[in-house]
């Protein structure tokens, strides 16, 4: 690819970009989020056209204005968000649109065979009949991968594949990468995780801003690099200085239940944590294991079927989110969208939501404008975010900034509980280590964080103590240090063996 | 036979069925294949009135009731294309544009109607098609009289209904039309047209609910009167999602909401003390009942009612 610009309005998401992958290589495509990867990649599969610039397949020049052209040309492109019917078969998904027929009606027995084959040959293991809603994630993913196999495709792009999975999974994920590559096939894959760019791939090309700001070999390179590369800095080591944790319990589950619906089993079942001051507890764990429930339990968005919410001492358990908040819990909830903030609503408003009642923002009823909107000016520049104004909506900001502003305003009530709910989900390499810095900071000052998240690398790098949770139940407790990776992998998925 | 007996199982009563569940089942199939591909299809009713008008135009014109069968599938069709036009091209909601395609077809035969042939009311009677009696089939007790002689397009409808299951499911176009409506993007990747998809799929869905209008005017009747349909086409929608947007399906629906309806006409002549309001009221506290119960387990197409803009399609 040369030259590639493509704008959407004011903005210019490819300025000018060159990319080349050479065939049985792992190319890898990294940069931050908005650096322009995935619209470089949906150029290359026809899904957007380029507004200029030149595309070359195997040396010719080829024009690409639909992905029926791209598959044609042997691109085969695995999306971030799955492309498959939900409600159709295994079987049906691969062969759409390229359906191997039979007296012009479907041929199932041949679909089925030719799956069975190519699915062996890569190691990709799935059942044809089965629903795709009822096969998990990584089936899912396989599912796409074959999808694209199946038509030829010799050059294929994976975007974020590994977003979405478990350590497990992203390494029966990168061993097919490698069977394909032993195979001739080119793999372009999107990512902004460092670790996985230097563990599989052969060559890297960063964008940033729209940009290619660098193309190396994965072995000449090195992840200090290739942050500066990406983000355009360097990123400072987390500052370290804390307070000692104490040994008071700030915030305590006991024995915390949550029924599932008739019939199924419970989203929680008997949860005993403790929290102390001072102390990050991570809960790791695999999406949707009960951490959604638990969020919403500590946060009195959600009563307990059974068992105890005890905040600082005192039994909370059924009191409502403005009680409990009036406790000092300060919430950083998982969907920011949905419960973080109001998408239309100015930074200003969003300054103070949750707080407008109090007597410091406003008078008998009667917000106190000039007040929210110092609140709001404070905000911005303390949490570094960065907008045009404070009178903007909030929606318009990046997801970086607009979760800096929920942080900020959570972090800026009094408290002494944090509960920090995926806080990094979907942010770029930038905001995240600033996020990040800000719940270690919030912990130096003596407050205790649970930390709920799917990332193994944020539970990780920022917890004191780490929870495993599985199918409703806190599996493990230990002390960070005493779990390898491995050992966290592994428990996530529910094998306490070998452990 | 007497009492309960008489008036559910009497064999009458089941060859009512099989007439008045045609042309809704027809009507449904159409309403399966547009909804299959995305597209909410409102205007059912008004494409099986206009189906039912422009059959008897075609009789009244040629003095042939299957060319009239021809005019009916065809208008049926072209008001299927207007819908399309209007949902997928424009945009506009669904619902709206095919509430909009019903008053539009209600106001447009009866204008029409007094335009040519001078009359409120109803049309002059044109030639119909009459009734097959099927040899061998008739002459079977009990089964002839229920399936031996109907109207030509009752034969003709339960192939229609077997192929359009065929179609559906077992056709390369079937399995693309599917995943339009489920997800079109996902369509759209692997190289399937949605648009041309969904046109297709509407414009299908007229020519079947206009078929549907046919048999209403050149089977059940040999004239068009004004709002002939009735509510048929709304009853054909309830139909298919009871049937789970499957032709087959929606003929075992309108089997059932048929049914109802031909046993409330006998009550009305047998000598039961009910008021026939009552009586008149049993179909549709069913179609209710039912639909309540089928509507909390049906899941419609993932897609159904949404637009499709693909990032290709323009610069």
């Amino acid at each position: 690819m040369e030259n590639i610009t493509k704008r959407f309005g004011n903005v210019v998401a490819n300025d000018a970009v060159d990319f080349d992958a050479s065939p049985g290589e792992i190319h890898c495509l990294l940069g931050e989020n908005g650096a322009g990867k995935s619209t470089l990649m949906r150029i290359l599969f026809g899904l957007c056209r380029a507004d200029s610039g030149f595309i070359y397949v195997n040396g010719e020049p080829a024009t690409i204005s639909c992905p029926r052209d791209a598959i044609a040309l042997g691109i085969g492109m695995v999306h971030q968000h799955f492309m498959l019917a939900e409600r159709l078969t295994v079987a049906e998904n691969i062969i759409a649109g390229s359906e191997p027929r039979r007296h012009g009606l479907l041929d199932y027995e041949r679909a089925r065979q030719k799956i069975a084959e190519v699915s062996q040959r890569y190691g990709l293991a799935v059942n044809p009949d089965a629903m795709v809603e009822e096969i998990s994630v990584g089936q899912q993913q396989r599912v796409e991968i074959l999808k694209a196999l199946m038509r030829g495709a010799r050059v294929l792009i994976l975007d974020e594949p590994t977003a979405v999975l478990t350590p497990p999974e992203v390494d029966e994920l990168f061993s097919v990468m490698r069977a394909l590559r032993a195979s001739g096939t080119t793999i372009i894959f999107i990512t902004h995780k460092l670790k996985e760019t230097m563990e599989i791939s052969d060559r890297v090309t960063v964008l940033r801003d729209g940009r290619t700001v660098g193309v190396e070999k994965t072995s000449d390179a090195t992840s200090d690099g290739l942050v500066e590369m990406m983000v355009g800095r360097s990123l400072p080591i987390h500052d370290d200085h804390r307070a000692p944790a104490q040994d008071i319990i700030s915030l305590e589950l006991k024995d915390v239940s949550v029924a599932g619906r008739k019939g199924s089993r419970a989203r929680l079942s008997s949860v005993n944590l403790a929290v102390r001051r001072g102390e990050i507890l991570g809960i790791a764990g695999v999406d949707g294991n009960g951490q959604l429930e638990l969020e919403e339990v500590a946060t009195g968005l959600r009563r307990p079927s059974q068992g105890k919410l005890i905040i600082n001492g005192q039994d909370v358990t059924g009191f409502d989110t403005k009680r409990i908040r009036d406790k000092g819990v300060a919430y950083i909830p998982s969907d920011r969208l949905k419960r973080g903030m109001v998408s239309p609503f100015s930074l200003a408003r969003n300054s103070v939501l949750g707080m407008q009642h109090s007597a410091h923002f406003s008078t008998r009823g009667v917000l106190q404008e000039d007040v929210v909107r110092e609140h709001a000016e404070s905000i911005v520049d303390l949490y570094d975010v960065r907008a045009e104004s404070i009178d903007q909506p909030i929606g318009s900001l990046s997801g970086g900034n607009q979760q800096k502003l929920v942080v900020g305003r959570e972090l800026t009530r009094p408290h002494s509980v944090v509960i920090a709910a995926q806080p990094t989900r979907g942010l770029d390499v930038g905001a995240t280590h600033y996020i990040r810095e800000q719940i270690l900071a919030s912990r130096n000052r003596g407050k205790a964080v649970l930390l709920i998240s799917a990332e193994l690398d944020e539970i990780l790098e920022l917890s004191d103590r780490i929870a495993v949770i599985y199918e409703g139940q806190i599996i493990d407790v230990r002390r960070a240090g005493q779990y390898t990776e491995r050992e966290l992998g592994l428990l996530m998925t529910g094998q306490r063996n070998g452990v | 036979m007497s009492g309960f007996a008489d008036i559910v199982l009497n064999v009458n009563n089941l060859a009512a069925t099989i007439r008045m569940a045609t042309p809704i089942a027809l009507a449904a199939m159409g309403g399966a294949f547009s909804e299959r591909s995305g597209v909410v299809n409102i205007g059912i009713e008004g494409m099986m009135l206009t189906g039912a008008f422009c059959g008897v135009l075609g009789s009244y014109f040629t003095g042939s009731p299957w060319l009239g069968v021809l005019w009916a599938v065809a208008g049926g069709g072209l008001v299927g294309a207007l819908l399309a036009v209007f949902a997928i091209r424009l945009k506009a909601d669904h619902v709206v544009t095919g509430v909009g395609i019903n008053i539009l077809a209600s106001g447009a035969t009866t204008w029409l109607m007094q335009v040519i042939w001078k009359r409120k009311g109803a049309s002059d009677l044109v030639s119909g098609l009459g009734t097959w009696s099927v040899p061998g089939l008739r002459d079977i007790p009990v089964l002839g009289t229920i399936l031996g002689t109907h109207s030509p397009l009752v034969y003709i409808s339960f192939m229609l209904i077997v192929l359009g299951w065929v179609l559906m499911f077992k056709t390369p176009l079937g399995l693309r039309m599917r995943m339009t409506g489920e997800h079109p993007e996902a369509a759209d990747t692997v190289g399937i047209n949605v648009h041309a998809t969904q046109y297709f799929c509407v414009i299908l869905s007229g020519c079947l609910a206009g078929l549907g209008g046919a048999y209403l005017s050149l089977a059940q009747l040999n004239w068009f009167s004004k709002d002939m349909s009735a509510g048929r086409g709304y009853m054909a929608l309830a139909a298919c999602i009871f049937g789970g947007w499957n032709p087959i399906g929606g003929l075992g629906a309108s089997f059932l909401f048929s049914f109802t309806d031909a046993i409330q006409m006998r009550m009305q002549t047998a000598q039961i003390p009910l008021a026939v309001e009552i009586i008149q009221m049993i179909p549709y506290v069913l179609t209710i009942l039912i639909l309540a119960g089928a509507v909390v387990r049906s899941r419609p197409p993932a897609a159904l009612g949404k637009h499709y803009e693909s990032g290709h399609g323009k610069k």
